[in-house]
């Protein structure tokens, strides 16, 4: 008898276990409440390290989708789920009722709304913006200002909404610096004139070819890198922003005049994921993400017997290490069901 | 500036804010700053708003300066500001309002360390019942006296003589509100719009016609801060906090400054005369300082009050531009006049200390 399992989530990490599953000869059902698939690949323009076009990697994902043992569910979110002693019923927001041998749950991360680190003034301050707003202009090719005109001053600012008590958000999003060197680098190109400065608490250069990045970044495009935490942005009656922020290294503060302030949004659990949480009672940690059952041998295994994790649902992680969890996540159901069989 | 980003915030922070029956405590120094603000404040309660007030004559310091000055101990502060209650307690009312920014300030950070940590509560009750054998209830509703004349902004606004618009051009007078260090820094939950944009003074201003001006150093202390100006040695440090303000707000040619804190008012008056004299430089529009006012005394003048009666000839940056613009009437010669009976000369002996 063919087995089913419904992948809740059509973002990377839901669309490569999908695919997995599908490979592996199992039926799939996979729930997006977005239209479309993909997830946060669609407002990104180019990708860390290698910036290679963000539309490569979402061609090999789209192709997943297409896989015809997968059944798409778009514009569905899930509304009741049931576990009984063989299987998991779940019902969608479009009334139907499903039974699956297995559930991966893949609901992926929000940005930190900016917004609420209202000393930013995001959403208040025309030229505040967010690392996602400068993609979308990067996809465009046009970085403006509200006015139309090129900016020539741009600051950076990480770790917005991340190692931040004040916000609740005591972890790092382990992304936001590498993000800001790839934009910082992005700018550079795009307006040769301009000066960019990143403002950073540590530079968190842990991936593969991270740090060269860095020092590209610095050598080659001459961004400069300033240690320390905006403290508050302001507008003049001109429309720049003028931050004020401690250069830890030199030990003194400083105010500039900017001509655009981009804020490096953190990751957080989604909006999705909480509401799974709260209707499947999956567990989450002090971080609000789910929390798996063992953090070294069992990163996919939740609380509840046949759901499984994959993805950013558990920690903020890079699209390379998002497709490694969703495999293993695969791996880990293949598993599950085997040992159900006998 | 995008004011649905501000909204979406001042949504955020709304608190409770009782409508009558209030316990007031003034300040230490406003009295002796601008004396005719507390009094508007009293008439426009009692006589416009007819609400119950109370005050004590036996209502002492907070001991707010002491305490931020690091010369009173926090125990000591706790049990005078727990005597205060049990006045209250006696009085037999439960609405605090006080009238000074800083025990505003220091009244929430008592009552939020008794909450987490109850002990030290008892302790304080131990130590009252001990000094002066006095019991307490703590305060049902803080609010500090700006929150209530915010809570009845539209109420003063129906009963307005003048508005804040420029009667010669019909423009909305161009002001920017300065909010107390100690009103939403230290607990933004606490103030009305909260910390990084707060409402309380901006809600008046456009209820009686103004237009609010955000400026970069929007958020800078006035220059008192205590120490700065306390310790004789920082008084320059002072200044240059004031002066940091007054550059980053003349762009956008304010007609006025609003304040709800005792010294903040004091200090952007005074050392706009103290840097006129040392460095030539106004800022305000035709050769005049930007003129500061507390929240009492607009809500005063737009309720038609008279402004030497207000107190205003005690600013020593010059009011007058302001009262012009606005359309109110009155006589130079009477601006120092204290009364037939008062031993005291119409015209001060140092004279032209304001501009």
């Amino acid at each position: 008898m063919s087995k089913h399992v419904i992948v809740i989530g059509g973002g990377v990490a839901g669309l490569e276990a999908a695919g997995r599953l599908s490979k592996a000869g199992i039926g799939v059902s996979l729930i997006e409440k977005e239209s479309k698939t993909g997830g946060h690949l669609n407002n990104w323009y180019k990708l860390f390290p290698d910036r290679r076009d963000s539309v490569e990697v979402k061609e090999y994902l789209d192709g997943i989708s297409l896989i015809e043992g997968i059944k798409l569910l778009a514009d569905t979110t899930v509304e009741k789920f049931t576990r009984n002693r063989n299987h998991i019923s779940v019902t969608t927001s479009s009334g139907q009722e499903m039974d699956a041998d297995a559930v991966i749950v893949a609901t992926g991360f929000d940005l930190f709304k900016s917004a609420r680190k209202e000393e930013y003034g995001y959403g208040i301050y025309e030229n505040v913006i967010t690392s996602s707003d400068l993609e979308e202009m990067f996809r465009n090719g046009k970085i403006k200002l509200s006015t139309g005109a090129s900016p020539r001053t741009i600051g950076i600012v990480h770790c917005v909404g991340s190692r931040d008590e004040k916000v609740g958000n005591l972890y790092c999003s382990k992304l936001c610096c590498v993000t800001a060197v790839k934009q910082a680098i992005e700018i550079r190109e795009h307006l040769p004139e301009s000066k960019v400065f990143c403002f950073y608490m540590d530079m968190r250069m842990g991936g593969a070819h991270y740090e060269e990045l860095y020092r590209e970044a610095q050598e080659s495009y001459g961004v400069s890198f300033i240690r320390g935490k905006v403290s508050e942005a302001g507008e003049t009656i001109d429309h720049k922003i003028v931050i004020k922020v401690e250069d830890t290294l030199a030990g003194r503060p400083l105010k500039m005049e900017l001509d655009m302030l981009v804020l490096m949004a953190g990751m957080e659990m989604s909006e999705g994921g909480r509401k799974i949480a709260a209707i499947t009672g999956l567990e989450t940690g002090d971080n609000r993400f789910f929390a798996a059952t063992d953090n070294h041998y069992g990163s996919n295994r939740s609380n509840i017997k046949g759901v499984f994790y994959a993805g950013t649902c558990t920690a903020p992680m890079n699209i390379t290490e998002t497709i490694s969890h969703a495999r293993s996540a695969v791996s880990e159901v293949m598993d599950y069901l085997k040992e159900a069989n006998k | 500036m995008n004011i649905e980003g501000k909204k979406a915030i001042w949504k955020d922070y709304q608190k409770e804010i009782a409508d009558d029956r209030f316990f007031y405590v003034r300040s230490c120094v406003r009295q002796n700053f601008f004396p005719g603000s507390e009094t508007a404040f009293l008439k426009i309660m009692r006589d416009e708003l007819k609400k119950d007030v109370y005050e004590h004559p036996c209502h002492t310091s907070c001991t707010g300066i002491g305490y931020h000055s690091d010369i009173v101990p926090v125990e000591t502060t706790m049990t005078v500001v727990a005597r205060q209650f049990a006045i209250m307690t006696e009085a037999g009312y439960e609405n605090l309002m006080p009238s000074c920014i800083t025990s505003f300030g220091l009244y929430t950070e008592i009552l939020d360390t008794w909450h987490h940590f109850p002990e030290v509560e008892d302790k304080i009750r131990k130590q009252l019942k001990k000094a002066t054998g006095r019991e307490f209830i703590k305060p049902k509703n803080l609010a500090h006296a700006s929150d209530v004349i915010y809570k009845f902004r539209k109420e003063i606004s129906a009963k307005a003589k003048f508005r804040l618009i420029n009667k010669n051009t019909g423009e909305p007078l161009k002001v920017v509100d300065h909010i107390g260090c100690h009103y939403a820094k230290m607990f933004p939950s606490k103030g009305v719009g909260g910390a990084e944009y707060p409402y309380v003074l901006s809600g008046m201003i456009e209820e009686w016609g103004g237009q609010v001006i955000d400026y970069p150093e929007r958020r800078h202390c006035c220059g008192f801060g205590f120490r700065q100006y306390l310790v004789q040695a920082n008084r320059g440090f002072s200044v240059a906090c004031s002066r940091e303000k007054f550059e980053s707000m003349q762009p956008f040619k304010p007609d006025m400054i609003i304040t709800n804190c005792p010294g903040c008012p004091m200090f952007l008056d005074r050392w706009q005369y103290v840097i006129n004299e040392l460095e030539g430089k106004r800022y305000g529009q035709n050769g005049d300082g930007i003129p500061v006012f507390t929240y009492e005394e607009v809500a005063g003048l737009v309720l038609g009050y008279h402004p030497w009666e207000l107190g205003l000839q005690m600013h020593q940056t010059n009011c007058e531009p302001v009262l012009d613009k606005m359309g109110i009437e009155y006589s130079p010669d009477d601006k120092y006049d204290l009364g037939a009976d008062t031993k005291y000369s119409k015209i001060p002996k140092l004279i032209n200390v304001g501009f």
